[in-house]
């Protein structure tokens, strides 16, 4: 990448706004930053239009802290709550047409490949439960299948939050939403589970109450979607507006689900994986590399 | 034949493409003014009095011009701020192409999805695109021309834009010199 597209021509930098001024100041290139430097750098550009409390938004922002080389890394994104999101995040991103994601980024890491083939470009898809599970799920299950090396991200929000809270099949079952008054009528989909069996080789689900798990899992997919396979990770991502809570209580709500077990967090890791992670056993900053 | 004519709006919303009404590029050392082809020397010389004589000119440069991502961008630059400045006109940059939630700021900056916040909000008469890329480029004129009445000029480094009212073509480092002094010695002949 040619980091120089990040520099101002001097000229015009009395009339740029601010907000980019900060991005190449104080940005995530070039930098080792964890989740525990959020707010010391300018991962999100202010004035997202999400929902205050948004458990999405606290998501995206431990995912672009944990990213292991921001520079060298492009996101995909879907349609949902998250793609209003995506104009705002300080890292080069690409939106697909609802249900795409996992095709376009398919195409996008071969093609990055071909064009630098001395060089690893990690892509990541983020999207929602509904691009993801449902409306993208063909897509997301041919590209495991295929063992593209790509990371897929569900941040699930258990619902189609911005048109008015439809069910998705990430809801759980008979939970009443606006646009569900009868209740679901199915069970919640186990995704992590048909991730594993169709050939992904780290799985984990997480939630933004444990920042450190997320920025864990987060490393160790893009490591494993580098060198071994598929890797799928699901962030667990109340959304106050649908189900109803208060904004404050987002991580309150996310911790409270996984202890009564009705949110299971999971990890498997592959053989492969697991033996390819052996290898950085006790370095901190494996997932650096390059 | 063709007889029409690409001026300032508000011509309603969604307006049709100049190309598909017969507006064609101009060939080498040609311009488009209006939707018709002249010499370039006189594309320029227009160029330059509809700004000096504008109320409130205004140039969007965008990112190619503002990001300084290869040699010479920043000669090119340097050129354009002091082409401003013998205008007199106000620069507002077009730094990225985001569709911005929840809005953008318009008294500061001008997006390609929206153009036509920052030309009602500031009252731009006349606005300058240069260094923003063929696609924006076009979808903002076309939408400046729908709904507003700010006269369009496009200072395209590739072959030029039908749907603005003046536009160049392959204008570099030269080019943008050449209308540097055209300014000076049109202001210099209004003074004597």
């Amino acid at each position: 990448m040619v980091k120089r597209i990040f520099k101002m021509c001097p000229e015009f930098e009395d009339v740029m706004p601010e907000e980019y001024k900060q991005l190449v100041e104080d940005g995530p290139y070039g930098r080792e930053k964890g989740v525990t430097d959020l707010g010391s750098f300018k991962e999100l550009i202010e004035e997202h239009p999400l929902c205050a409390g948004c458990g999405l938004a606290l998501s995206l922002r431990l995912i672009i802290a944990s990213i292991p080389v921001p520079e060298d890394t492009i996101i995909v994104g879907s349609t949902g709550c998250s793609s209003l999101l995506f104009p705002q995040v300080a890292i080069q991103n690409i939106h697909s047409i609802f249900g795409n994601q996992n095709a376009v980024a398919t195409g996008l890491k071969r093609a990055m490949k071909l064009r630098f083939p001395d060089k690893t470009k990690d892509v990541v898809v983020i999207a929602g439960d509904g691009a993801t599970a449902d409306i993208g799920l063909g897509m997301v299950m041919q590209s495991w299948f295929r063992r593209e090396h790509i990371t897929t991200i569900m941040l699930d929000n258990e619902a189609y939050a911005n048109t008015g809270g439809q069910e998705s099949g990430m809801s759980y079952e008979k939970k009443v939403l606006n646009m569900a008054p009868t209740g679901k009528k199915f069970p919640k989909i186990c995704l992590p589970e048909v991730a594993r069996e169709a050939g992904c080789d780290y799985v984990a689900t997480v939630s933004p109450g444990k920042p450190k798990r997320v920025q864990n899992a987060v490393r160790q997919a893009v490591l494993t979607a580098r060198e071994v396979g598929p890797s799928y990770i699901q962030i667990y991502s109340p959304c106050p507006t649908n189900y109803k809570f208060k904004s404050n209580q987002t991580n309150a709500v996310a911790k409270e689900r996984e202890k009564e077990g009705t949110y299971r967090m999971v990890e498997y890791v592959s053989d492969k994986a697991r033996d390819y992670f052996k290898q950085f056993k006790g370095e901190e900053k494996h997932a650096k590399c390059n | 034949m063709l007889n029409y004519k690409v001026v300032a709006g508000p011509e309603g919303y969604l307006p049709p493409a100049a190309a598909s009404r017969g507006v064609v590029l101009p060939e080498k050392g040609k311009a488009l003014v209006e939707g018709y082809a002249v010499p370039e020397e006189e594309a320029m010389l227009t160029v330059v009095k509809k700004l000096l004589n504008a109320e409130n000119p205004v140039f969007f440069p965008g990112p190619l011009l503002l990001w300084d991502w290869k040699e010479g961008i920043r000669e090119k630059a340097k050129e354009v701020k002091e082409l401003t400045e013998v205008l007199g006109a106000r620069i507002i940059p077009m730094p990225d192409y985001r569709p911005k939630y929840p809005m953008i700021n318009p008294e500061i900056e001008i997006n390609p999805n929206h153009p036509n916040l920052t030309i009602w909000h500031n009252n731009i008469d006349v606005c300058v695109f240069i260094g923003v890329h063929c696609h924006y480029a076009n979808v903002a004129l076309k939408i400046i021309r729908g709904g507003t009445s700010c006269y369009t000029i496009a200072l395209c480094a590739e072959m030029g834009h039908e749907d603005a009212m003046i536009s160049l073509r392959e204008v570099g480092l030269g080019k943008i010199k050449a209308l540097k002094e055209i300014a000076i010695k049109v202001k210099k002949e209004g003074q004597e």
